[in-house]
Parts: structure tokens; C-alpha cells; sequence
């Protein structure tokens, strides 16, 4: 019996480390900007291209900033869940369209809908790499003070909306 | 028919001059662009460099790098600014922290763990080896059949 105990504790480790590893989503990769301030930017906006987007306008708001773009495939699948949030009135959800083409953006929001109060439009993906976006969609919650408390990456559900952004936001707005 | 020729063998030369990428202007800023990006992980594709990535990122993330040598920022500020926005992933060799001990130190842990149980079982084996005395008659009876192994084959 002693002589199988220790093959088999070691297999036993083994398999647990083996079955966490492959619970684990190699693409969610923990951001760093969680708890720090959100980067500042000051885009033009695909509607009004005259007109400037800038976290600055928004200070002493909640707001879920979202990358999208035409051309991203998890941004389709995320839509009707921005356009449910949106309707629901209980946060306002700022779209910034990444590495995408004008037309294109235009006519996507016009067949799909327009979640966004504004839009902001990252043509060269700097912004992107300021917060750190290594793929369409990605969501943050950013509060009151202009700090990101939140990163979804990859679409948001309405699972997540309900049980994470949500709870999150009302905890924010109260602040 | 010379020159037709010649025509033949110069007409195609501007076509294909278009398709080879314009190198960096600067060779320097290129080399140091080539040493960073082979220790930095493309975030897209996670089993690439930066430098062999075809990533739309990637291509981005090299364009942000080429800009920051240009600016003269040291081999330090330019792995922080991805560091900050990307976190220890980018980079090919994680630094020494609480969360990554288990990565630099497991496998000289592995090693030592190892080592002990050879060692362990070694002593073992040979505290049960007992000298068991071999008489005369039992010598010869060992030559003799090793004697007629030897002839028979």
C-alpha cells in the first residue's frame, strides 16, 4: 500500500495542477490599469468629426467606455447586449471605434443601432495601446474620479452585465 | 532582337521593386527595434514575438516602440510603458515578483526534490545488500557452470 501512495499523490498533484490549468483563459490577460487612473485622449468623433472625445468631459460621471470595431466579429455578438444596457438607462456606454473605416463604422452602427452618446474613432490604435486593448471588444468601468475599476475583455454577456457591471456601477454611483 | 530583348529583361524590374517593404530609415533604430521585439510577446498570437507577429497589434505595438527609440527613451522606459499597459505578460522573461516565484524557483525545487530521492533511495538499497559469505564448493560450482554456459553457446 506505502508503495503506491506516493505515485499516486503525485499524479493526484499533477492532475489538479493540469485540470486548473485548463479551467484558465490564456486570452484574459489581468490588466494592469485596473485601479489607476483611465489615460487620458482626445479623439474626434465619428459623427461629428469637428467635435473632440475626451475622458475629461465625463469626470464626476460613471461610464463604461467600450472598443469596437466594424470589422471585430465578438462586437456583433456583444451588440444587442450594449443596446439592452443602453436602453436600460442605468449607465451610459462611450464607444471608441478601433482601427476601423469611417464608412464602414457608420454603416455598421446604422444597420445594428447606436448604443453610444458618442462615439470616438482610434484610427491609428494609440489609444488602444494606452489602455492596454489587445483585441475588440473590451469594456471598462470607469468612475466618478476618471479611474478604470473594471476591464471586460472579450463581449459582454448578459450574465456579466447583470452580475458584475451592474452591482459594480450602482456601488460606484453611490460613492 | 537584342534589344527586345533587353526590353524583356528590364521591362519587369519596376513591378517587382514595389513589392520588397521599405526598410526603416534608420538601420540603428531598426537593430535596437529587433532586439527588443525578440524579448516581447505579441498579445494577440501569445506564442510569438513582437518581432515575428503579423498581428495588426503587433504591428502597432513595433510602430509605438520605433517611435519611443526614435525619442531616445532607454531599453527600461520602453519595456515599462508596455509593462504598465500590459503587464508582465509582454515580456519574454518575467521578472522575479511574489506571483512568479513559483515559475523561477519550481524547477530548482523540482531539482533538489529530485536529487533527495535518489540519494534517499540509493542509501536505501544499499543498507539491504548483505554480504552473504560464498563457500569454496559454491565458487567452484559457479565456475563450472559458467564453464559449460561458455560451450554451449
Amino acid at each position: 500500500m506505502n508503495r503506491f501512495l506516493l505515485p499516486l499523490s503525485i499524479f493526484v498533484v499533477v492532475v489538479v495542477f493540469l485540470g486548473v490549468g485548463l479551467t484558465l483563459n490564456p486570452r484574459e490577460i489581468p490588466s494592469p490599469l485596473v485601479g489607476k487612473a483611465a489615460p487620458e485622449f482626445s479623439q474626434p468623433q465619428l459623427y461629428d468629426q469637428e467635435k473632440i472625445f475626451s475622458p475629461a468631459d465625463l469626470k464626476g460621471k460613471v461610464w463604461l467606455l467600450n472598443f469596437w470595431a466594424s470589422w471585430c466579429g465578438g462586437c456583433k455578438t456583444e451588440h444587442p447586449v450594449l443596446m439592452n444596457l443602453a436602453k436600460s438607462g442605468e449607465v451610459s456606454i462611450y464607444g471608441m471605434d478601433y482601427k476601423d473605416e469611417r464608412d464602414e463604422a457608420l454603416a455598421w452602427l446604422q444597420r445594428w443601432g447606436n448604443p453610444y452618446p458618442v462615439v470616438g474613432v482610434d484610427q491609428a490604435g494609440r489609444v488602444g495601446i494606452n489602455y492596454g486593448v489587445y483585441g475588440v471588444p473590451e469594456t471598462y468601468v470607469i468612475d466618478k474620479q476618471g479611474v478604470i475599476r473594471y476591464k471586460q475583455i472579450g463581449p459582454l454577456d448578459p450574465d456579466t452585465v447583470e452580475k458584475k457591471i451592474l452591482p459594480l456601477v450602482k456601488q460606484l454611483e453611490s460613492q | 532582337m537584342i534589344w527586345l530583348a533587353l526590353l524583356i529583361v528590364l521591362l519587369p524590374w519596376p513591378a517587382w521593386a514595389g513589392e520588397a517593404k521599405p526598410l526603416g530609415e534608420d538601420p540603428a533604430v531598426e537593430a535596437r527595434l529587433k532586439h527588443l521585439a525578440i524579448e516581447l510577446r505579441c498579445l494577440v498570437c501569445q506564442n510569438q514575438t513582437l518581432a515575428d507577429s503579423n498581428a495588426p497589434l503587433a504591428e502597432d505595438l513595433r510602430r509605438e516602440v520605433r517611435e519611443m527609440i526614435v525619442k531616445n527613451m532607454s531599453d527600461k522606459e520602453i519595456t515599462d510603458f508596455l509593462v504598465e499597459r500590459y503587464s508582465d505578460f509582454v515580456l519574454y522573461r518575467p521578472p522575479v515578483r511574489a506571483t512568479t516565484v513559483l515559475l523561477w524557483v519550481g524547477p530548482f525545487v523540482l531539482l533538489i526534490v529530485g536529487v533527495a530521492a535518489l540519494i534517499i533511495t540509493v542509501r536505501r538499497r544499499s543498507q539491504k545488500l548483505v554480504d552473504a559469505p560464498v563457500t569454496d564448493e559454491e565458487h567452484r560450482r559457479v565456475e563450472q557452470l559458467l564453464a559449460e554456459g561458455g560451450k554451449r553457446s
